[in-house]
């Protein structure tokens, strides 16, 4: 295998996704797949090839840094898991 | 001819002569969902009031006479990673199973100001991450040729709701094959354009430099009617691209001849279904008897564009779908202590397995010494990839290939082994990663009479070209007059 347990338990920890033990397992071999099938790119030499990034390359533009939209909390607020008054409501942050 | 059967073109027509109205038409399609639709499953949501609000706002306008917006009182579904302001839009996903989102996409707000009725929100793989629509969080989509099929994905529920005259047309999006595959499966018209023709701006984000919205429509005309009322620059989304659109319409008619229709000797394949390939080489003999030149091209990168692909799109992903943290919308985990381990349970329990399988990918291939190895390798093969079609655009017009190598296979046939449902999209994913048009445009049945897509990929900008090849091909062949038994 290409990846241990340990390892997916720690990219787990990176993405913030709780796994359950079977999910580990299953990803253990999903890692192995996926590896293993993309290192055929390796295949190809790339030295002094151009990273393409986006493929329509679109200058980023500017704009005024100016309000746009009406203030309206409640429909900001109207998907918070909790809210208190005009706030979103959310775990202790600081342990 | 029931209302819910016409193309958008014929309705318009109708409601302009006041042979009927928005109101009977968005009736009739929404008797036609609720008579088949708990078979097909294309709707994750049904906007009944709402939409006959809609056509009841439309039959206004068309009564006052003078001249009405394009889509004026056309009913249409949504695919549901694009947001409705008012209406439930899930993603596909649990962990946003209850959010209403308080603002439209661009391309909702666009629909609403040309006139449609938005019947619904389409059922679509969790976060657009599928090839089948088996991976939406809800319940799968079936094809409505055979519903023991499934239609594609990951926009299937906005292909059956077309093919099943469930809607006049829908949107989608695609980021590697998810409005060509479906459409292929089921027998409709769809077209990905090229990347920053089309806003995405409240579109769910799922691969940020792949992602495109596209409509499907039962017909090439409509298909060129919807991209029109989408097209153009938004400045809410920084890689839409301000340059002018075409009048679609208007190029319909110009036929083929003359065009170079490149063939690419990579996308006739070993394991190939042969149902498949000969329907294909069928439609290019077509395009060449309406006039048309074949020309061999090679796009030798081809091989590696589904390696490419999932360490871009994983990596792209992780990235964007931090953003589920339970804190500000969607779900939280409840009985979570402190903040990390509220993370770690809302995402775990809220996403489903294809989206953790990304996201893992993703971030392993992100982090610190992979980086390297595995995203800058995989942009640097886009290069190539892309500089592949410009090279062969040196030689033809229009390339012209199978959209997928077989037709619809059934539910649970690939479920086990995700590799093997990545291989569904080995001829549209190259299209994505070099920002190009590519339209599906029904070509055939295979011995099941399941029906297959021909694909038409083009240069930058230029869906004016596809559409006016494709339309030629419609008239010539009438395969989009098929219907499903349903």
């Amino acid at each position: 295998m290409r990846m241990s347990r340990e390892e997916v338990q720690r990219i787990a920890l990176l993405a913030r996704l709780e796994l359950t033990p079977a999910e580990e397992a299953e990803l253990v071999e999903h890692f192995d797949k996926m590896l293993t099938y993309v290192e055929k790119l390796n295949q190809l030499n790339t030295d002094g090839v151009e990273p393409t990034a986006h493929a329509v390359a679109v200058p980023s533009p500017f704009r005024e840094d100016r309000v746009t939209n009406q203030a309206d909390p409640d429909a900001l607020l109207q998907n918070a898991p909790t809210r208190e008054g005009d706030f979103f409501k959310v775990p202790k942050i600081i342990e | 001819m029931a209302p819910y059967r016409l193309t958008i073109y014929d309705a318009a027509d109708l409601l302009r002569k006041r042979r009927l109205s928005a109101q009977e038409l968005t009736r009739s399609v929404l008797d036609r969902i609720r008579a088949t639709d708990v078979r097909t499953h294309s709707y994750l949501t049904v906007c009944e009031t709402a939409a006959l609000g809609q056509a009841e706002a439309a039959d206004r306008m068309l009564a006052a006479g003078g001249a009405v917006p394009p889509l004026c009182g056309i009913p249409v579904a949504v695919k549901d990673v694009i947001l409705t302001r008012g209406v439930r839009s899930t993603a596909g996903s649990k962990i946003l199973e209850h959010f209403v989102p308080p603002y439209d996409a661009t391309v909702t707000r666009r629909l609403r100001e040309a006139g449609a009725v938005i019947v619904g929100k389409a059922n679509c793989d969790e976060f657009a991450m599928g090839s089948s629509t088996e991976n939406s969080a809800f319940l799968p989509s079936r094809n409505p040729w055979d519903l023991a099929r499934v239609p594609g994905g990951s926009s299937g529920g906005s292909a059956t709701a077309v093919a099943a005259d469930q809607a006049l047309a829908a949107l989608g999006t695609d980021t590697g094959g998810s409005i060509r595959l479906p459409s292929s499966f089921c027998g409709v018209v769809g077209l990905k354009p090229t990347y920053g023709r089309v806003s995405r701006f409240g579109v769910v984000a799922y691969a940020s430099s792949l992602d495109q919205v596209g409509p499907f429509a039962k017909d090439v005309r409509d298909c060129a009617l919807m991209l029109q009322a989408i097209a153009g620059h938004d400045p809410q989304d920084s890689t839409s691209v301000n340059i002018p659109v075409p009048d679609y319409q208007a190029r319909l008619l110009q036929g083929v001849r003359g065009l170079k229709i490149g063939i690419p000797k990579e996308y006739f394949v070993e394991g190939m279904q042969p149902a498949v390939e000969a329907a294909v080489r069928q439609a290019v003999a077509e395009f060449t008897a309406l006039g048309a030149r074949p020309v061999s091209i090679s796009l030798p990168h081809t091989e590696y564009a589904i390696a490419t692909y999932y360490l871009i799109a994983t990596a792209e992903a992780s990235s964007n779908l931090a953003r589920y943290d339970g804190m500000k919308y969607g779900y939280r985990a409840p009985q979570a202590e402190g903040l990390a381990e509220t993370y770690r349970r809302t995402r775990g329990q809220g996403f489903g397995d294809e989206v953790k399988r990304r996201i893992m990918l993703g971030t392993y291939v992100l982090s610190a010494g992979y980086y390297d190895a595995y995203y800058l390798k995989a942009q640097k093969v886009r290069t190539l990839i892309r500089q592949d079609f410009l090279t062969a655009f040196g030689d033809c017009d229009v390339i012209a290939t199978p959209v997928a190598p077989t037709t619809a296979f059934r539910l649970g046939e690939k479920t086990a082994d995700p590799l093997t449902m990545y291989l569904s999209d080995i001829f549209t994913i190259a299209v994505n990663l070099a920002g190009l048009p590519g339209l599906s445009v029904p070509c055939g049945f295979d011995e099941n009479h399941m029906p297959i897509g021909v694909q038409l990929v083009g240069k930058p900008f230029g869906e004016d070209v596809l559409l006016q090849a494709a339309y030629a091909y419609e008239q010539a062949t009438q395969w989009h007059t098929h219907k499903p038994p349903l």
